[in-house]
């Protein structure tokens, strides 16, 4: 009974110790988990990013999509309701991309703060519903897109 | 005693008497309930608002996910208790449904995949969702492969539990990744705080299809676990009698 005592004593002492680990070196490199950076980080991390590629995040702001008069150029604005960046962009948009709803592009901020996107890739959030529930919201005035009520929180 | 209680159950014999009992009703339920969430995912519920039909896709994905760490995490727990306490009932669990939750993990990321191609515009991004599940995969594989790396099947399941117990870490991880970093994988939508956000049109089919895949794995680990035991007594059987010629390396 001793014995198995100390094997289970044991056992939850190394799992509390890697417990422990883990958390201690993931928030260390918190940084480099993130997938992308929403443009209020950027206020922060502008020196951090010049000239280097990396992910801009947000939700694309409502009636800033324009295509350009070559029709391959998009420019669009991201937004996380707190801060703004202009991104421009050549290629195909993914089927989700929409105004008001997540967008995730990777590409390099322009000397003249415009982010220059390589590659744009929609952002689902977790709402799922039917469209007739979509337009009943929408009748009584009730639908906002769900990024903007997460973000606003 | 809860002790006393593990160990009347530890018993194989009256373990395969259950199993006996339990697996041809957990095999009909699962063929049921998988006809019925098919039905309701495939034809009775709506599309989604933004993503169409493609919405479809989240009712096998989704319980897939659930399932892969639902199953290491019970692996996890039947590690600690054979590390602990030694139960032979234990090890045989965590070593049957290895290749099952193995098989659900490698279902969650190819409907994943398939899913991201048209919605995102990618078919794999390395964010912390997508790339902790696939660790979750890569530790089902690494923990079949040690199991059976040593010539001492008792050492290989001592050594595959501490594995099961190092990275029982990830699980937390791959729930939260979505919470905690940003990610390009949604957040959660019906495990969260604040309630489901998804539809009762939709919540209904996939929570059928969850049922159906948890009485799928009951039906196939309790025939995996019956299988093991049986072919233990057999090798016995054979060991015992000095049928030499007859015994054959195990697998």
């Amino acid at each position: 009974m001793t014995r198995k005592k100390r094997r289970l004593y044991m056992l939850l002492l190394a799992l509390l110790g890697l417990g422990t680990a883990t958390a201690l070196t993931l928030t260390a490199f918190q940084d480099n988990l993130v997938f992308f950076f929403s443009p209020s980080d950027l206020q922060t991390k502008g020196e951090q990013v010049k000239d280097r590629s990396f992910r801009l995040g947000g939700l694309v702001e409502d009636g800033s999509v324009r295509k350009l008069p070559d029709g391959v150029t998009v420019e669009f604005r991201v937004t996380d309701t707190q801060h703004t960046v202009g991104v421009s962009y050549r290629g195909q948009l993914p089927d989700l991309f929409r105004e008001g709803q997540g967008v995730v592009a990777e590409g390099k901020l322009r000397p003249d703060g415009v982010f220059v996107a390589r590659e744009v890739l929609a952002k689902h959030d977790e709402n799922y519903m039917p469209p007739e529930v979509t337009d009943a919201l929408k009748r009584a005035g009730q639908y906002k897109p769900a990024d903007t009520r997460a973000s606003a929180q | 005693m809860t002790t006393a209680l593990m160990h009347r159950y530890a018993n194989p014999a009256r373990f395969l008497r259950i199993a006996t009992v339990v697996l041809p009703w957990a095999a009909v339920a699962a063929g049921l309930l998988t006809a019925a969430g098919l039905y309701l995912s495939l034809f009775a519920s709506p599309p989604d608002y933004q993503q169409g039909d493609t919405v479809r896709i989240m009712y096998i994905h989704v319980p897939a996910a659930w399932m892969s760490m639902f199953i290491y995490t019970s692996m996890a727990v039947a590690a600690a208790v054979g590390l602990v306490w030694k139960h032979p009932l234990a090890d045989l669990y965590a070593k049957a449904a290895a290749p099952i939750g193995a098989g659900f993990t490698a279902v969650c990321l190819i409907t994943g995949s398939l899913w991201g191609a048209p919605m995102w515009g990618t078919w794999w991004v390395w964010d912390a969702r997508l790339t902790s599940v696939l660790i979750l995969f890569f530790l089902y594989l690494g923990y079949m492969a040690l199991v059976n790396a040593f010539d001492d099947p008792e050492r290989g399941v001592k050594a595959g539990n501490v594995l099961l117990l190092v990275g029982i870490v990830n699980v937390p991880i791959i729930k939260f990744s979505v919470d905690w970093w940003n990610t390009l994988h949604q957040p959660a939508s019906v495990v969260r705080m604040g309630g489901p956000t998804i539809d009762g049109s939709m919540l209904v089919p996939l929570l059928v299809m969850a049922l159906a895949f948890k009485a799928y794995y009951i039906a196939t680990v309790l025939l995996r676990i019956k299988s093991e035991i049986i072919q233990r007594k057999i090798q016995t059987l054979r060991l015992t009698q000095g049928d030499s010629g007859a015994v054959e390396s195990g697998a």
